[in-house]
């Protein structure tokens, strides 16, 4: 487990060796008075990045190009469904940070980089210029992956609720607005996607619903995987709290989602055509756009990192952090992201200062609530290793199957103080 | 041949760093001045206990129900983790998080911490 010198170093020099020899050939930045960093995208991970920028280097100008005014976190927002927070509740603002932080907020968004000029053009043709710059995007959807799907249909009809906002707005709707009866379907994607436990406490949030006010409705995932995140304990709060309301549909029970119907309100998998009232289709996912554009992804359709630091492998001087980059088996999780978002930072620091990076340390706590007083848990603590960013064995899992219902009770009361913590440490 | 490339790059890349860093530090503005003496923390500390603000909130300073760490001795976080990672303090997510750090990750961790509060006095 421990990691030698040696291969610190080789996986030192695989990511940072490009942009910090690219450094010595005489550009601009180095020679600045004030170091800048500019970081895109202002979600669990950039935010993140930028305030402990701040927090460990005071002398830094950091920007952040954010073009939303606030930010409405995908955590939690299964809650709103179920009536359990407000919009207003799971909603964030970059105020703090530019008041209190000395952040830069810029409220545009990034349109191209050019990695070798070191600057980012902004929707207004404002140019940014950078000694390091991160990359935060969250997700992208592939619309053509599903026949009968695209973004103008998950608008209208089949919301995806994967970014939290008007789609959540929609799908709570159209909740409220269905009958005593009917069926809700819930469609997830393949590994790997943001936030895998988020369709299964959908589902759980769903139901806690629909059992108070449509008690003879019923929910069914249609899932193309084998298995999914805290499947056991999922099953178990399902069939204590919502007995006989959620059927979920695997590979072997042909739950693949074939193609949609938008107008008949219809899913077909490969052995039927399944009719919903509200259908949820959460759609296969790839970085967010200016990863794509910007030349950060491999054939994954993600960005691929230096373990060290974050750095890009494919553009020196860029780190990518978040559900975009592939950080080893960190899940897609906002606090995966902010995890990385500090390594990110004090890496950035020290290398910003001539020195070298300190081993990173990340971890990654889900809380999925099941019910109101029902909460379940996956921790996961991560560290470098000669093949990169591993789990340390014997540490982290899941809430014990068998927890007693003071524990379940207990992570509920958990995950929302987690929540109230995190969003603090992030943007207040 | 291979290994000594390597040595080399990281040898190049740091000197060449500092070489910037050392530029930029004689350019570079003044600090704000602080009243009290700042300890720097020690990096691999600092990485180690940057994880606990993702619940714990920056610094260790709690708004909700999980408990602070702010505030609490370097001796009581270190026996707290260690106990945490036996088993001896019963919890629902802390014995799973501690059992991913060694003593000596453990000890840098609450070192970080117990120097927090000397910085802030």
């Amino acid at each position: 487990m421990n990691i030698t010198r040696r291969d610190f170093n080789k996986l030192l020099v695989s990511g940072i060796a490009g942009s910090t020899l690219g450094m010595f050939g005489g550009t601009r930045s180095a020679f600045a008075a004030q170091k800048r960093v500019v970081v895109i995208g202002g979600g669990f991970g950039g935010a993140s990045a930028a305030k402990y920028l701040k927090k460990l280097d005071p002398s830094l100008s950091v920007t952040l190009v954010e073009p939303k005014a606030a930010y409405i976190t995908c955590p939690f927002s299964n809650w709103v469904l179920a009536g359990l927070k407000t919009m207003g509740e799971i909603t964030q603002t970059y105020a703090v940070l530019a008041a209190r932080h000395g952040v830069e907020v810029i409220a545009e968004t990034a349109v191209s980089i050019d990695a070798a000029k070191l600057t980012v053009t902004l929707s207004s043709g404002k140019v940014l210029e950078y000694d390091r710059l991160v990359v935060s995007p969250g997700i992208d959807f592939r619309w053509d992956t599903i026949p009968g799907y695209s973004q103008k249909v998950a608008e209208t009809k089949m919301p995806h609720a994967y970014q939290a906002g008007p789609q959540t707005e929609l799908l709570t709707a159209q909740l409220r607005a269905m009958k005593n009866g009917e069926t809700v379907l819930i469609c997830p994607p393949a590994m790997p996607f943001r936030c895998p436990p988020g369709p299964y406490e959908r589902a759980s949030l769903i139901a806690c619903y629909l059992k108070e006010q449509k008690p003879k409705s019923k929910i069914v995932i249609l899932d193309p995987k084998d298995k999914f995140s805290k499947q056991a304990l999922f099953r178990k709060g399902w069939e204590r709290l919502y007995p006989g309301m959620i059927e979920w549909r695997g590979a072997a029970a042909g739950g693949k989602v074939q193609g949609v119907d938008a107008e008949a309100m219809t899913v077909t998998t490969e052995l039927d055509v399944v009719k919903g009232a509200v259908i949820n289709i959460i759609p296969p996912q790839k970085a967010g756009k200016i990863a794509v554009d910007a030349g950060l992804i491999d054939t994954s359709g993600w960005c691929p990192i230096n373990p060290v630091s974050f750095e890009s492998t494919l553009h020196p001087g860029i780190h990518v952090i978040g559900d975009a980059c592939v950080a080893g088996p960190m899940p897609k999780s906002g606090f995966a992201a902010s995890s990385q978002g500090k390594v990110t930072a004090a890496a950035i620091v020290r290398l910003l200062r001539g020195q070298v990076p300190a081993p990173p340390s990340l971890v990654n706590t889900c809380y999925s609530l099941i019910g109101p007083a029902y909460g379940v848990s996956v921790a996961g603590v991560y560290k470098l290793s000669p093949e990169g960013i591993v789990e340390i064995p014997g540490s982290g899992g899941l809430t014990p199957i068998d927890a007693s219902d003071d524990q379940l009770n207990q992570e509920a009361m958990f995950a929302r103080g987690w929540y109230n913590n995190i969003v603090n440490d992030i943007w207040g | 041949m291979a290994l000594k490339y390597q040595i080399f790059l990281v040898a190049g890349i740091v000197s060449s760093v500092a070489l910037h860093a050392s530029v930029g530090a004689v350019a570079a503005p003044k600090r704000s001045p602080r009243p009290v003496k700042v300890v720097e923390p020690d990096p691999r500390g600092q990485n180690l206990a940057l994880s606990c603000a993702g619940c714990h909130n920056t610094d260790g300073k709690s708004v909700g129900i999980i408990p602070a760490i702010y505030g609490k001795t370097a001796e009581y976080i270190e026996s707290a983790m260690k106990d945490f990672r036996s088993g001896n303090r019963p919890s629902t997510v802390m014995g799973r998080h501690a059992k991913g750090y060694s003593d000596e990750e453990i000890h840098l961790i609450a070192r970080y911490f117990g120097e927090l509060q000397g910085n802030n006095k």
